[in-house]
């Protein structure tokens, strides 16, 4: 019934959340988050080993070979709530297939 | 609050992973015999946009900032089940593509944020929701308070790790103190943040909050006409 309202609702969630990782996040505040601020104080972010993906071209959320380091912060942003998005399309999609098939038709209602 | 590698141990992290594969799998099938037909893509939407907020560190003190965890606005929205999962989505996709937070760590990360913060947190919600009166206000004001502890929640769970397989010879007690405080500055943020988001669903599309469904009308009896003719065309 209201499957296009659902539809232009997702959509217009989907664009908010690409305009503030696009124009908001290269604002955002580049200081240690919480637990690094911790780790600084008390003396234990030296144990801090190298992330296993650290050449990953995203990495550090900037687009490698992007000189333009907003723009490189609001891209990577962009690709990450697509790539979010994406999967958790996939994987939400197939749990309810999982359930159809599981339930029959004849049980799809609550 | 995403820990990278070598902060804690091998064992402690692994035995973290164990118990959030454990939770998550409970998530996996409590979502996958719950979740409605309309809550598929709205999952989607608040994992793609908890990975968007998250990119939003505010500061919280001098040379501190703080960023939003999600957990408890995305159990409110989708319920604790797709919401701890979303939350799980987003932070296998910053460890994996972004690299943040380890990738040993994983496990670590989402028993804190996902589990103890979403599902944990969304026990907040519903036992504030239980002493505040049934309108749509008090459904962000709940969302706020549960946000709130969800992050000192947390935090206490970082804590207890670190005690457990701390990497680092530091005194606990003083990590303890500063991690509650620090959090308790960006749980004030992360009820402002999940307040104003719930809020802004509950106006737009009040039916798509899983936290506030029992203030809806029940219309929700349907002919068992148009349950065949829906499955008959596919979903």
């Amino acid at each position: 019934m209201d499957r296009k309202n659902l539809v232009l609702f997702i959509v217009g969630g989907l664009i908010v959340a690409a305009g503030l990782a696009f124009f908001v996040s290269p604002l955002a505040s580049g200081s240690p988050d919480g637990l690094n601020r911790v780790a600084i104080d008390e003396g234990f972010a030296d144990t801090e080993t190298e992330h296993a993906t650290a050449d990953s071209p995203l990495a550090g959320y900037g687009v490698e070979g992007v000189d333009d380091e907003g723009l490189s912060t609001g891209l990577a942003g962009v690709i990450g709530v697509a790539i979010t998005f994406g999967v958790a399309m996939i994987l939400f999609g197939a749990l309810r297939t999982f359930r159809a098939r599981r339930a029959g038709p004849q049980a799809t209602g609550t | 609050m995403h820990i990278p590698d070598g902060f804690i141990n091998a064992g402690v992290s692994a035995a973290a992973g164990v118990a959030s594969i454990g939770g998550i799998g409970v998530s996996l099938k409590k979502a996958g015999e719950t979740l409605e037909d309309k809550q598929a893509p709205l999952a989607g939407l608040v994992a793609a946009f908890v990975f968007a907020v998250q990119m939003l560190n505010f500061p919280v003190a001098s040379g501190t900032s703080g960023h939003l965890l999600g957990g408890v606005l995305a159990a409110v929205l989708v319920g604790p089940w797709a919401g701890s999962i979303c939350i799980t989505l987003v932070l296998t996709v910053q460890a994996l593509f972004f690299a943040d937070g380890g990738l040993s760590a994983l496990g670590l990360n989402v028993l804190n944020m996902a589990i103890v913060g979403g599902i944990g947190g969304y026990a907040v919600f519903v036992a504030a929701r239980g002493v505040l009166p049934k309108t749509r206000p008090m459904v962000a004001l709940a969302s706020a308070i549960a946000a709130f502890l969800s992050v000192i929640m947390a935090s206490i769970a970082f804590f207890i790790e670190y005690a457990l397989g701390g990497v680092g010879e530091v005194s606990l007690s003083a990590v303890f103190a500063a991690m509650v405080g620090v959090h308790a500055l960006i749980g004030v943020g992360e009820a402002v943040i999940t307040a104003l988001a719930v809020s802004a669903v509950l106006a737009v599309r009040p039916d798509l909050v899983y936290g506030a469904s029992d203030l809806m009308p029940q219309l929700e009896v349907r002919s068992s006409q148009l349950e065949d003719r829906t499955s008959s065309v596919g979903r």
